[in-house]
């Protein structure tokens, strides 16, 4: 059973971390994913858990994880958008908790996008 | 959709995007299979003209398109069971929507990983919104609030922590299973 204790001390446990993550600046990624009807019925929960996941069992907590809605290209669903400190944004299209691990780990870690997912390789083949 | 949960978090972010401070789910499970899910928000509220199109796969507010499926598939998926979708909405005052369904129809989907939405919604609304999830069947019932978790928390440790997240999302699963069991996962 889960308990507040438990809870309690995952506060203790962030607040040490905090207060160490303010020494060393680290710069953040934003990693956006499109929440409206068509992303949901798409798979967009699914690939939010996986980043999620992904970003506890990382440690990367300079990951910013938000949503945005409908963009208008529905049937290329779930779309990811990442925005790198240098200024840079890659889009994702058909987007699968798979497809999320390859992403944290080449892109988000080593900075290298990974094209064959990118919306200008996806709507080039169709 | 393939699940109520993800209707749900559909719904929800619905009344998040009329900018409610507060979203409460309610699931209720009675002794004959009818679910009542009531899900009320203080969000701006529809006037009653739009209320009432608001079902209307053809009625939306967003520019991008001109379709907006979310509350009709909701009704849909409904009336294949033998229930309905009922929404109030008053302007200023938030906006309540009733679904009910039949749990024992053939064509009911599964209720699914309600967990996950809820954990889901936190994790991106945790600074604006207070999320309170009730969930009651003949075998128990159970009370979430994200209002109980900030008082843990306090000021120094947001509720969007990865760890945070895990632990709602593992409480609202080990909730679930003891409400509902395995009958409608």
């Amino acid at each position: 059973m889960k308990t507040l204790q438990e809870l309690e001390a995952i506060r203790q446990k962030t607040l040490d971390r905090i207060s160490m993550r303010k020494e060393d600046k680290e710069v953040a990624v934003r990693i956006v994913i499109g929440m409206a009807t068509c992303g949901i019925a798409a798979g967009a929960r699914p690939v939010m858990a996986t980043f999620m996941e992904e970003i506890e069992r990382r440690h990367l907590h300079s990951v910013n994880l938000t949503q945005t809605g409908c963009i208008g290209m529905c049937r290329l669903e779930p779309i990811v958008d990442v925005f790198t400190p240098d200024g840079g944004k890659v889009t994702y299209v058909n987007v699968t908790p798979e497809k999320v691990r390859m992403i944290v780990a080449d892109h988000v870690v080593n900075g290298h996008p990974v094209s064959e997912y990118t919306i200008g390789a996806v709507d080039a083949q169709a | 959709m393939r699940d109520w949960s993800l209707h749900l978090l559909d719904l929800m972010e619905n009344s998040l995007r009329a900018a409610s401070t507060r979203v409460e789910l309610s699931l209720a499970l009675s002794q004959d299979g009818a679910l009542d899910i009531i899900l009320r928000d203080d969000g701006f509220g529809m006037d009653r003209d739009f209320a009432s199109l608001a079902t209307d796969p053809f009625t939306t507010t967003r520019t991008t398109r001109k379709v907006g499926l979310g509350l009709s598939l909701a009704q849909h998926n409904a009336e294949l069971t033998g229930g309905y979708l009922e929404l109030l909405s008053e302007p200023g005052c938030g906006t309540r929507v009733h679904i009910c369904i039949l749990t024992s129809h053939i064509d009911c989907l599964p209720l699914g990983d309600l967990a996950q939405t809820m954990a889901s919604l936190i994790l991106l609304n945790h600074d604006k919104t207070d999320f309170t999830l009730d969930m009651s069947s003949p075998m128990g019932s159970e009370h979430f609030s994200t209002k109980v978790i900030k008082e843990v928390l306090g000021d120094e440790v947001a509720l969007n922590e990865p760890e945070v997240i895990t632990y709602i999302k593992d409480l609202l699963s080990e909730q679930s299973q003891t409400v509902f069991g395995g009958i409608l996962l």
